[in-house]
Formats: C-alpha cells, sequence, structure tokens
C-alpha cells in the first residue's frame, strides 16, 4: 500500500513539475510574440495603420485601430500597461486583422487553413512514423543483413536531402513531365466546396504528391532511430531469455525487442504531432496547398505582420501541449521515470 | 578513427567542398556573367552545367556558391556550439540554481519550434545578409547539443581528477578549462560538424523561402531563383539540380563520418555492419 502510494505522489509530482515547465514557456511564447514586434526599429503599428489605409482606401475604423495598437504596440502608453491590453485581446481570440486580406480577422483565416494543414501532415505524419519504425525493427533486427544493408545507407542518403528539393525534383517529374499530378493547389477550383464526392477526389487528387514526398523524405529518420536502438536492444539478456523459452521469433522480436527499443521514437512522434500544426510549412509552400504554413509564407512576403503574429502563437502553442501529451504518455509508458521522478 | 572507410570518404567530400569554397571562386568563372547567346540552355561543353534563363553558367555559380553556403554554414556552426558550450558546461558543472535558471533556458529553446521562430525574427530584421542569417541561424539552434554538453559536463564534475584538483585549491575556472573541457572535445566537434551541416540545410531554406538577401549566391538562392522563374515548370531541371545535390552530398558526408565514429565508440553497432556480420557467418560456418 505504502509503496503504490509512493509511486502514485512521485508520479504527481513529476507531471507536476513538468506542467508547470510547459506553462512558463507558453508564458515565455506570449511573451516573446508580445515584444518582437517592440524590439524591432520602427513602429509597426503605425506601418500596419497606413498600410491598411492604402490597401482599403479607406479610414482604418477606431476599434481596429485599438486592437492593433493592443497587439502591435500603442507609442502612447507604458510596457504594462501595453501588456495587459495585449493580454486582454488575446484572452477575446483576437488576433487582430490581416492587412492583406483587409477586414478579415486573422482568426478567420487561420481556422481556414487549419483543417488543410491537420489532414495534410497528420496523415503523412502517422504514416511516415508506421513505415519507418517498421522497416526499423526489421532492419535492426536482422542487422547487417541484405535488407539493412540496402535500406540504410539509402535512408542515411535521403535524411541529407533537402526536403524542399525533392518535392520541387517530384513536382517536376510527377506533376510536369508524367502530367499525374496537378501542378499547385489543394483542390479543383472550379468545383464548389463541400461534401460532394466529385470535391472530394478532387482534394485527394491534388494530396496525393504533397503527401507522398513527406511520408518520402520523413521516413528514413524513423527507421535509422528504430534501426540503431534494435541493434542495441537485440543483445539484451531478456530478449535472449525470450528466444531461450522457445518463443517465436516474431514474438520476440515485436513484443520484446521493439517494444522496448520504440521509447525514444515515441517521444519522436509525440513531438511530430506537435508539429503538425506548422511543419509542412515547405510541402505547402512547393505545392502552393492552402494550409497554415502557405498563410505564414504568404504573410512573411507581404509583411503583414498580424498574421505572422497569429500563425506563430498558434504554432508555437501546438507545439508545447504536444510535448506535455508526450510527457504524460511516457510516465505511463516507462515505469523507469515513474520510480525516479 | 581513419581505419573506417566511412569516416575517410565522409572527410574526404568534406575535404573538397572546403577547399572548393575557399579556391573556387578564383578558378570557376565569373558567375554573375550574363551570356545573352546562352539563355536556359540544357548542359553542353560550352556550359557542363547548362544556364540559367538569364544566360548565367549554373557550374559557375554552383561554385560560387559553395562559398556562400559554407560561409553561413561555419558561422552558424561557431556561433551556435559557442553558446552550447557557454550555457550547457557551467550548467551541468556547477549544479543548483545555475542549472535550474540554465536548463530551463535550454529546454524552452529546446520544445519551441525553430523555423517558424526564425522566420517571424527574419520578416522583422531589415537586411538579411549571409552574417545576419549565421547569426540568427546559430542563435536558435544550440539547445541541442547544450543539453548533451550538460550531462557530460555533469558527470565529469564530479569524477575522481575533477575532485581531487579541487581539493589541491584550483579556481572554478581553471577547473572548467584544463579539466573538464579538453574531455569534451570530441562531444563539441561532433556538434560542430552537426552545426555547420544544420546550418548549410537552414540557409538553403531560409533562402528558398526567400528570406535571405537574393544579392549573394549561395545554393540556396540558386534554388530559390529557380523556384521563383518556375524553373520546374519550365523543365529547367539543370538550374536547381546541382545545388540541391551538393548539400545531400555534404549532409552524406557529414552523416558518414558520425556514423563511422559512433561505431568505434559503440561496438554494438560496429558488431551490427555487413561486413562484419558476412566475416562471423563465415567463421562459424567453417
Amino acid at each position: 500500500m505504502l509503496t503504490v502510494l509512493t509511486v502514485l505522489t512521485v508520479r504527481w509530482a513529476f507531471l507536476a513539475r513538468r506542467l508547470g515547465f510547459y506553462l512558463a514557456a507558453a508564458a515565455a511564447a506570449i511573451g516573446l510574440n508580445f515584444l518582437l514586434p517592440r524590439l524591432m526599429p520602427g513602429d509597426p503599428s503605425s506601418a500596419i495603420v497606413e498600410e491598411l489605409e492604402r490597401v482599403s482606401g479607406q479610414q482604418v475604423p477606431a476599434e481596429t485601430l485599438l486592437s492593433i495598437r493592443a497587439i502591435f504596440g500603442n507609442p502612447h502608453a507604458n510596457l504594462a500597461q501595453q501588456f495587459a491590453d495585449y493580454l486582454r485581446q488575446l484572452s477575446h481570440g483576437d488576433l487582430g486583422v490581416s492587412v492583406v486580406n483587409f477586414p478579415v480577422p486573422v482568426a478567420d483565416l487561420v481556422w481556414q487553413a487549419l483543417p488543410w494543414t491537420l489532414l495534410l501532415v497528420g496523415t503523412t505524419t502517422v504514416t511516415a512514423f508506421a513505415i519507418g519504425t517498421l522497416l526499423g525493427v526489421v532492419a535492426g533486427w536482422k542487422a547487417g543483413s541484405r535488407l539493412d544493408a540496402i535500406l540504410t545507407p539509402f535512408t542515411t542518403f535521403l535524411s541529407s536531402v533537402p526536403y524542399f528539393w525533392v518535392a520541387l525534383l517530384a513536382l517536376w517529374v510527377f506533376g510536369f513531365v508524367l502530367g499525374w499530378t496537378p501542378l499547385s493547389g489543394g483542390y479543383d477550383a472550379d468545383l464548389p466546396q463541400g461534401f460532394s464526392l466529385a470535391y472530394a477526389g478532387s482534394v485527394l487528387h491534388h494530396g496525393v504528391l504533397p503527401a507522398a514526398t513527406i511520408v518520402f523524405s520523413a521516413f528514413g529518420g524513423w527507421l535509422l532511430g528504430m534501426r540503431n536502438m534494435t541493434v542495441t536492444t537485440v543483445r539484451e539478456d531478456y530478449v535472449l531469455l525470450a528466444q531461450a523459452k522457445g518463443l517465436s521469433p516474431r514474438r520476440v522480436m515485436f513484443r520484446y525487442a521493439a517494444r522496448n527499443a520504440m521509447l525514444p521514437s515515441f517521444t519522436g512522434f509525440a513531438m511530430a504531432l506537435g508539429g503538425v500544426v506548422g511543419g509542412a510549412l515547405l510541402t505547402e509552400i512547393v505545392f502552393s496547398y492552402p494550409g497554415i504554413g502557405y498563410l505564414l509564407y504568404e504573410a512573411l512576403q507581404k509583411r503583414d505582420y498580424p498574421m505572422m503574429q497569429g500563425v506563430f502563437l498558434l504554432i508555437t502553442l501546438a507545439v508545447l501541449l504536444a510535448n506535455l501529451v508526450a510527457d504524460l504518455a511516457y510516465v505511463l509508458l516507462d515505469p523507469r521515470i515513474r520510480a525516479r521522478g | 578513427m581513419l581505419k573506417s572507410w566511412k569516416v575517410r570518404i565522409g572527410l574526404s567530400i568534406l575535404t573538397f567542398f572546403v577547399l572548393l569554397a575557399v579556391f573556387g571562386p578564383v578558378v570557376g568563372g565569373d558567375p554573375r556573367a550574363n551570356d545573352i547567346q546562352a539563355i536556359s540552355q540544357a548542359p553542353s561543353f560550352q556550359h557542363l552545367f547548362g544556364t540559367t534563363q538569364f544566360g548565367q553558367d549554373v557550374l559557375a555559380q554552383t561554385i560560387a556558391g559553395a562559398r556562400g553556403s559554407m560561409l553561413v554554414g561555419i558561422l552558424a556552426a561557431v556561433i551556435g556550439t559557442l553558446i552550447a558550450i557557454l550555457v550547457g558546461v557551467p550548467a551541468g558543472y556547477f549544479g543548483g540554481a545555475v542549472d535550474n535558471g540554465l536548463n530551463f533556458l535550454t529546454n524552452l529553446f529546446l520544445v519551441m519550434p525553430v523555423l517558424p521562430l526564425i522566420l517571424i525574427v527574419a520578416g522583422y530584421v531589415q537586411g538579411t545578409g549571409p552574417f545576419v542569417i549565421a547569426l540568427i541561424i546559430g542563435l536558435f539552434g544550440w539547445s541541442g547539443g547544450a543539453r548533451t554538453l550538460r550531462a557530460q559536463a555533469l558527470s565529469l564534475s564530479s569524477r575522481d581528477f575533477v575532485l581531487a584538483m579541487r581539493m589541491v585549491g584550483e579556481p572554478h575556472r581553471r577547473l572548467i578549462f584544463c579539466e573538464v573541457l579538453p574531455h569534451l572535445t570530441g562531444w563539441i566537434s561532433a556538434m560542430f560538424l552537426h552545426g555547420m551541416i544544420g546550418g548549410v540545410m537552414a540557409e538553403a531554406g531560409l533562402a528558398f523561402l526567400g528570406i535571405t538577401d537574393s544579392g549573394s549566391i549561395s545554393w540556396g538562392t540558386m534554388i530559390q531563383a529557380a523556384q521563383q522563374q518556375s524553373a520546374v515548370l519550365r523543365g529547367l531541371w539543370w538550374w536547381f539540380v546541382p545545388p540541391g545535390l551538393c548539400i545531400a552530398l555534404i549532409g552524406t558526408a557529414a552523416t558518414l563520418v558520425n556514423f563511422g565514429v559512433d561505431e568505434v565508440s559503440n561496438p554494438k553497432l560496429r558488431m551490427a555492419r555487413r561486413s562484419v556480420v558476412v566475416r562471423t557467418r563465415k567463421v562459424a560456418e567453417a
């Protein structure tokens, strides 16, 4: 009874510490988002107002002006007052107004783009992890076999190739030379958006190549990590014992070796899920895919500061949340963490 | 260490590119010269790697790009490694409150999404030449190294030889520089190599996103120029293939070196090499 109790308190102490860290990190991210525009030379809020008036050809409404000043700095207020205004603005979910797409709020644009990114990068992250880890176990289990001797050097090379270059090459071969896939976009613009079969088909058709390039360049990393961990695990005593007991090789490979070798990969996977929101920046740019990354890219090119700030905040918070979940899952999976605290 | 073929090949490729970066521009010809007679031409004897749509020689640009990319890579690695040492070593060595503060800083940079962060910062900074880009990459890319160094310094600081010197009355400054740091040189050099490759890749990524000043020539700006002029959609593959291949080669070389070093230091991985496995099997069968 007492030991159970100690384990529980140790676990809670660990979780509480991690939770504290992520809260501090989130505060730092929000603080950074607040300080960055104010640290830079010039006065972003005036620049944004000028740009808005130039784009729209009319005077900026008073409440928009207040919102912009709350987020980007009011030259007439002191820093503490500014920070209070900024937090109040954020707590209403107000990320400001996009300069380029005036007068659409940044939050609306972000919500529009989010499903595209989640769908594309979410599915590909899971697929790449599954393929890479499985192949990694097999390669590491029979280390030095022909499969291992081919897969491992190939993926080593693959992991040193810049991703966007692979994507460009794929776009050139499959989109331009062979003409199998569309050259840009996330859906057929001629079709009405909605839950029709034709529309879903066009989304699939547009998504295949970006998805394939992500899986192609991401599975190698999982494979290498898993392979090296399996090589190390295979020689542990408990694996030898399992084999000596006469268990089937498949059972020993997956239930004994792979399960233990997977812990580091698993943490990486949970973090990669957090990266999903902002992760496919380069993919979305190469394929002009209408997700969060493309939004950030457009904002950057047109110096749409409110959009940059909003997207960055969202990406950072998603990453922090995923890291927290990874920590929680790790406690459940690895008893050693519980014991150590 | 040089006995491993992986280390040898990796180091030769890296040396080749370093030499190319240093001496290349002397022999490579003018990367900015426009040959109006040859616009968007496929590789030929006149222009071995073909020409861009502005009639610039792709080979000359690739050679000039080596200098631009390597410069950013090395600078970023120097900055990143320095910060990693300054944060990681004291954290591990002193422990306590110093460690708590520095470790929090490290963890913070570890979880922050680096690429979007760099994008935002670069978006605010006006004028992004190679030095600014290297500075930004280095400033945001040190956390992984700091964590490794912290763990190593932590274990070193309680070893007998350090404790002995401490009892002799040596100051912390001397203990860190003369006792702890020399034992970390292996880690630090691996970190530097890693940082350099990361810097080259990050520069290419940032250039591709249009962040860097397009006046400077690097492999990244070459690919970006090709993308901007829709080289893909017009089939000018020779424009963007060579710079990407160079980056891939350097990355592979660095990975080979790291693999070789790993196999030397971790016998379990060495046992997993195909040559060793085949040899063992032959011995077992005989």
